[in-house]
């Protein structure tokens, strides 16, 4: 089976296919796509300082994370990784709940009513079958709702990948499955992952259709997700898409890449970088200067400070308040516990 | 009221609440041929098949897809088909299920149900003997219920259907059929958390809950022959428990027994042990007792007797206490 990638913009920035959107959007996504990025290194930066736990980077995969959600609408749900935050921000996700999450507290993941990106998933595959689930629910409800879920080359080894796949194509439900297939699971590269020479054949096993996608091409990913999602809110049911990028950063702060992979693959892909493709696809149709892009990093760094400083404004938790969201009322066992970290602290 | 089953008041029970659209059914085999065990018989008939649901045979996906319909809205009930079917699920249960409130700070929930039909004395295969309820009694965020008769079965898992968290609702297999009671036909509500004093008595007491109430209530009716007067206690919900119900009556006995098939070791006889160790150690006349399976795999059908605790073993325990 021999799936072709689909592209759009070439590396060097020109059209090779028909764009999905607008110029006017192509703008739109690709300040998100700075956004993205300096969110990203923001959030590497505080780690170095202690001011955040272990952050795991996704920088290079900034074209997945935004051109993923761009075709969702505002109460989609979306189900999305640890790696995932510009995709989920995109979504709606506020920018102070994803960084008060890595400042690890759990109000990270409080997030507005009618924003349907759940908290990211930490665990490795098993939140997939959930965006089958909320999917599912939407088809019984006939909301006209579509789930998408994210996840990397790593996660379609887990057994509930299996069963996420399985189950959407049984139920037909309207899920888009979105796989950043960026090279690495930690240290385990794609080659070990699988003897599969494309994850995107295993769409065909469970009854579904699949789209292998360049995964740095902004405009491809728009046009893969679009058709995806337009299906599944069609009542086409779900779709896989494997998107081919690169992780250019370490698996997370805690990660030495040094151990077990060289610099020169990691150059090549820095040279494919997602949002220069984008500029210069832009700029060949004068809709990039530099005085935009100024201000498009100007904006980007005011709203990530600002998100920070709100984040870190906020007191921890009280040993009260750890008890308090275990069930909808605590129970009398958590009651008596509270009472005694009160009691013996 | 009519004379039910344990399995015809789940039946009830479940067909009162599949009235609420948002109740669905979820399991292997639930629908066409109405369980392994008919617990869900003809519901599929009555609520159609978008309602009660034949899934693949996948338990992890089962409960994961059940926590997504519950976050997006719908109440589900999943079955698991037998205790030791249920293991592929846990990574679910214990990684999102148990979690998404506390993750979430209250914005999503998971209010769904999670039966299991557990325990032994049916003679079965492998695995389908099992009796791990401390496994799910020690992951925060669940509720662990188990009932042990119809009337109990029928109000608690209604209960646990309206309850605005996820709870394990286990139900013992050998129970299943083994009595009939009156079971009203209205709805209604066994409280999760409140234990039952079945008989009242002053010399010892006995705990115990699921498929154990049986020996157990046989074993108070031996001992008062015997002249020795057990206070017997159905636990019916094991977290959270009902530590003032068992307390109280330790307090006045100052003896007890604690009853379980399950595994002795780390097995809920412990956290009842505990329990009244801390609380109540001056008000014992003899040491705390245990009567409970033992640390092995279940045996199979031939040699099943010599795990699972009998009247005889009960009895013998609780007169041991009453020497101290």
């Amino acid at each position: 089976m021999q799936h072709e990638t689909l592209q759009i913009l070439s590396e060097g920035g020109t059209l090779v296919g028909e764009p999905p959107i607008t110029i006017q959007r192509t703008r739109e996504l690709y300040e998100a796509m700075v956004i993205g990025r300096v969110y990203d290194r923001k959030c590497t930066a505080m780690q170095k300082q202690g001011r955040l736990a272990t952050y795991a980077p996704f920088e290079g995969q900034e074209a997945c994370q935004i051109g993923a959600v761009a075709p969702l609408n505002n109460d989609d749900w979306v189900v999305a990784t640890y790696r995932d935050a510009a995709a989920m921000w995109f979504a709606g996700y506020p920018m102070v709940n994803l960084i008060l999450g890595r400042t690890g507290d759990e109000r990270g993941g409080n997030t507005p009513d009618g924003i349907n990106v759940l908290p990211p998933s930490i665990t490795v595959g098993g939140h997939m079958i959930h965006a089958v689930g909320t999917a599912w629910a939407d088809k019984l409800q006939s909301s006209g709702r579509v789930s998408l879920t994210m996840f990397g080359d790593g996660a379609t080894s887990e057994g509930d990948f299996h069963e996420a796949m399985n189950f959407a194509g049984v139920f037909a439900t309207p899920t888009v499955f979105f796989c950043q297939n960026n090279g690495w699971a930690i240290s385990l590269p794609f080659e070990r992952q699988t003897a599969a020479a494309s994850l995107v054949d295993k769409a065909v096993g469970y009854g579904m259709p699949g789209i292998k996608v360049d995964g740095n091409d902004l405009l491809a990913v728009v046009s893969a997700t679009t058709q995806a999602v337009d299906a599944a809110r069609a009542g086409e049911g779900p779709t896989f898409i494997e998107a081919m990028t690169y992780r250019v950063g370490p698996h997370t702060t805690a990660d030495d890449p040094g151990r077990y992979r060289t610099e020169d693959l990691t150059t090549t892909w820095r040279d494919r970088d997602p949002i220069d493709r984008v500029r210069r696809y832009l700029e060949g149709n004068d809709a990039w200067d530099a005085t935009w892009e100024n201000d498009v990093a100007d904006t980007a760094s005011a709203k990530v400070e600002d998100a920070v400083a709100e984040a870190e404004a906020l007191e921890p938790l009280s040993g009260k308040e750890i008890f308090s969201a275990m069930f909808a009322q605590p129970t009398q066992p958590l009651i008596d516990q509270q009472g005694m970290l009160a009691r013996d602290s | 009221m009519a004379e039910r089953t344990m399995a015809q008041a789940l039946n009830a029970a479940l067909a009162e609440a599949l009235e609420d659209p948002s109740v669905m059914l979820l399991g292997e085999d639930v629908g066409t041929t109405g369980g392994v065990f008919r617990v869900t018989d003809g519901l599929q008939k009555r609520f159609g098949s978008d309602r009660v649901v034949d899934t693949p045979v996948a338990e992890s996906g089962i409960v994961g897809a059940a926590f997504g319909l519950a976050v997006a809205g719908m109440k589900p009930i999943a079955e698991m088909q037998f205790m030791g079917f249920s293991y592929p699920a846990y990574d679910q249960i214990v990684n999102h299920v148990s979690r998404i409130r506390n993750r979430s700070r209250h914005r999503f929930t998971a209010p769904l149900v999670i039966r299991i039909p557990y325990g032994g004395g049916i003679g079965a295969a492998e695995h389908h003997s099992e009796s791990l309820e401390a496994i799910y009694a020690h992951v925060p965020g669940l509720k662990v219920v188990v009932p042990s008769r119809p009337i109990d079965a029928k109000g608690l898992l209604t209960a646990a259907i309206a309850d605005p968290d996820p709870v394990i609702f286990l139900e013992p297999i050998r129970a299943y059929r083994a009595v009939k009671e009156e079971v009203p036909d209205e709805v209604y509500e066994t409280p999760i958390g409140v234990a039952s004093i079945e008989r009242v008595g002053s010399d010892v007491t006995l705990i115990a809950y699921g498929a154990m109430m049986k020996e157990t209530r046989q074993a108070a009716e031996l001992l008062a022959a015997n002249g020795v007067d057990a206070e017997v206690i159905d636990l019916r919900t094991l977290v959270p428990l009902d530590t003032e119900t068992i307390l109280a009556s330790v307090e006045h006995t100052g003896r007890v027994v604690a009853i379980h098939e399950a595994p002795r070791t780390a097995g809920f006889g412990a956290e009842i042990a505990a329990v009244v160790a801390e609380k109540a150690l001056y008000s014992l006349k003899s040491p705390i007792a245990r009567v409970t399976g033992w640390d092995i795999v279940v045996p199979l059908r031939r040699a099943e007797k010599h795990y699972t605790p009998g009247v005889d073993r009960i009895v013998n325990v609780a007169m041991r206490t009453m020497e101290a």
